[in-house]
């Protein structure tokens, strides 16, 4: 099968703390899939996204991206796999204030040749992503902090997807967003992750949004170390 | 490249904050440098005024009160010696050339000087450059005034002006020697010592001036009209001098004079040999120095510590920097050179601030302290030292800017995807 994220007996716990945080047998995201994953506050959601981000190494287990065992990679090999590999997107606070929107949305594609390549012309490859999220010509060249919440949303979706990476980690991205804004980012997101072809991990606690997903997770269910608690 | 130019926009979007910290340090880094340049320049216009003069001979006193005395005119006037010892000290072998000094008149608070067309001849400062005429020509009359730069500066005065000289020192002076009126022969060439701030006349008017003042003050009636003065201004030599400058053929021989004089039966003298006086005047000034030092140094800490504030409060816009820096792909070594970039640049930015304004103050300031203290300053490169002490401050500041940088990074790799605030 072709796996984008295969993950095998994954255990971590967060320095300083006995109990583990994660403790998941297999969990696995295919190419192109959109995986909706669920899970109360504190059942270790952005910790998984940390460790499938390589952000964190875990005490034992595998994690494979794209074929890799992250394991087998340096700390700056680990770096370099991310900016090459994923796109990212925070519940909030994803832009870089003074930068202006579309510095922001190039941003991965100056710290990853690989995603440079394949954006092609980065800047026009960045125009064609912010129009494609229904953001106005008129912001591209604003600085960052002066669009709305909404917005910038759009354009850190914008930045996740430059470079086409093949997989997309989404962390509450439409919480701070009301319920008209949330469908129309959802609907824009996966137009764009659909073209680009990329794999989707979305972490939200909100389960009304799961319908839309090719395949919903339940964070409790794959995870054994919340069952103990 | 592209690394530089994100740390660039970084610092542009703090520049209030930013430059307020450069120019805190720059500040402090200012005042250090301007101390430790004035300190050189105190000595270095001490060492100047006293270039040629391999001996300084007067009353018993302390050394540092004789040479502050004689060649500064800071402090008060001490005993005065006979006339027959300056002849015993020309006696001397070895003793190339004499300058006798006679303090106590003043013209407008500055120094009046009774000596010889010696002092002309034989005084030397900075690197024994000898004195020169700026306009007109030494004594040519008993009358005759030349008057040091700044005094010709300050009070307009020019050849063949005439003007009054007072009795003791002071500012305001109660008794002036109205009756003798001196003509300005010469002003000379500006040295950058004390003698750009004195008056000197020949000694033998100092004598015919005093005649009459035996008490202190002047016995109306009494004292010379001018021509009689001319006429008889031999016999109205002073028959004692303030000090004695004196120069040798061969500096080795200053050893045993001093010895000699400083054990002079006839009367106790107190020779001294300049340079090795300044010594000892270092010594005592050292401990103020010291603490002028420690006050410098002290605001450069201040200086680095407000930098560090200002840095640990924006330490969560730098968090939240850094995650997305890093969820975007930035290597560690990449955040760690942006920190390193930003650190170096406040410090670099303070440093050269910091050395421009001491230099500017030093060029602003310098006239002004060449006119009321008689002390030439002047920007002379740094010293290897010097250097030191900059390129140590910069390191201590790198590391200092660096510590809260360090502790963001550190919890940024602790929070994992998330920024948590």
């Amino acid at each position: 099968m072709n796996a984008v994220l295969a993950i095998d007996s994954l255990r971590f716990a967060w320095p300083g703390e006995n109990r583990p945080v994660l403790d998941i047998e297999r969990f696995n995201v295919a190419a192109g899939q959109k995986v909706f994953l669920h899970g109360p506050s504190g059942s270790g959601k952005s910790t998984l996204l940390a460790a499938v981000g390589a952000l964190v190494v875990p005490q034992s287990g595998r994690i494979e991206l794209c074929g890799k065992d992250l394991a087998t990679l340096s700390r700056g090999g680990r770096d370099r796999f991310r900016a090459d590999h994923l796109g990212v997107i925070f519940q909030q606070f994803n832009l870089l204030p003074w930068l202006d929107v579309v510095a922001n949305v190039i941003l991965p594609c100056r710290f990853s040749s690989a995603r440079a390549q394949r954006a092609g012309q980065v800047e026009a490859a960045a125009r064609r992503l912010l129009a494609a999220m229904d953001l106005e010509h008129s912001l591209w060249h604003r600085r960052a902090d002066t669009l709305s919440v909404g917005q910038q949303q759009r354009v850190a979706a914008a930045r996740a997807l430059i470079g086409q990476p093949e997989l997309v980690l989404a962390d509450e991205p439409t919480s701070a967003l009301d319920a008209d804004r949330r469908d129309r980012f959802l609907d824009l997101l996966f137009e764009r992750i659909d073209e680009a072809g990329s794999a989707l991990l979305f972490v939200s606690h909100d389960l009304a949004l799961g319908a839309r997903f090719d395949r919903v997770v339940e964070l409790p269910e794959i995870n054994r170390a919340g069952e103990t608690a | 490249m592209t690394l530089l130019r994100l740390a660039w926009r970084s610092l542009l979007n703090r520049r209030t904050t930013v430059l307020l910290t450069v120019f805190t340090i720059g500040l402090s880094i200012a005042l250090l440098v301007m101390v430790e340049q004035l300190r050189q320049d105190v000595r270095q216009g001490f060492y100047r005024s006293v270039s040629g003069t391999d001996l300084i001979v007067g009353a018993r006193t302390a050394p540092v009160q004789l040479l502050l005395n004689t060649v500064f005119g800071l402090g008060t006037p001490g005993n005065n010696i006979s006339r027959d010892t300056l002849g015993h000290i020309e006696d001397q072998r070895m003793v190339e050339w004499t300058i006798p000094l006679l303090i106590g008149d003043s013209h407008r608070g500055e120094r009046v000087v009774g000596t010889t067309e010696a002092f002309f001849e034989h005084y030397r400062y900075a690197d024994r450059q000898p004195l020169e005429m700026a306009a007109g020509a030494t004594f040519t009359d008993l009358f005759d005034v030349v008057i040091g730069h700044q005094v010709a500066r300050r009070f307009g005065y020019s050849v063949g002006d005439e003007i009054h000289l007072a009795h003791g020192g002071g500012n305001v002076s109660l008794h002036e020697h109205e009756d003798h009126p001196f003509t300005v022969s010469g002003v000379l060439a500006p040295t950058g010592t004390p003698v750009d701030r004195n008056l000197y006349i020949p000694i033998n008017a100092y004598g015919v001036i005093h005649v009459g003042w035996e008490s202190g003050v002047h016995r109306p009636g009494s004292g010379l009209d001018a021509e009689q003065a001319r006429e008889h201004a031999h016999e109205h030599e002073p028959d004692a001098l303030s000090a004695v400058l004196v120069g040798m053929t061969t500096p080795a021989a200053v050893f045993g004079l001093q010895r000699s004089l400083n054990e002079y039966e006839a009367e106790p003298l107190s020779a001294v040999m300049p340079g090795i006086t300044l010594q000892q005047l270092w010594r005592l000034t050292g401990v103020a120095e010291l603490v002028l030092r420690m006050v410098a140094i002290l605001v450069v800490i201040t200086g680095l510590l407000g930098m560090v504030t200002v840095l640990l409060t924006t330490l969560n816009e730098r968090r939240r920097e850094m995650a997305i820096l890093r969820a975007n792909g930035a290597r560690a070594w990449q955040i760690a050179a942006l920190l390193v970039f930003e650190a170096g640049l406040i410090v670099l930015g303070g440093l050269l601030l910091g050395v421009g304004l001491a230099v500017g103050a030093i060029v602003a300031l310098g006239p002004w302290l060449l006119d009321v203290f008689g002390l030439a300053v002047g920007v002379t490169s740094p010293e290897a030292w010097q250097w030191l002490v900059l390129a140590g401050i910069f390191i201590v500041g790198l590391l200092v800017a660096l510590a809260p940088d360090i502790m963001a990074y550190r919890r940024t790799l602790a929070d994992g995807m998330q920024v948590r605030l």
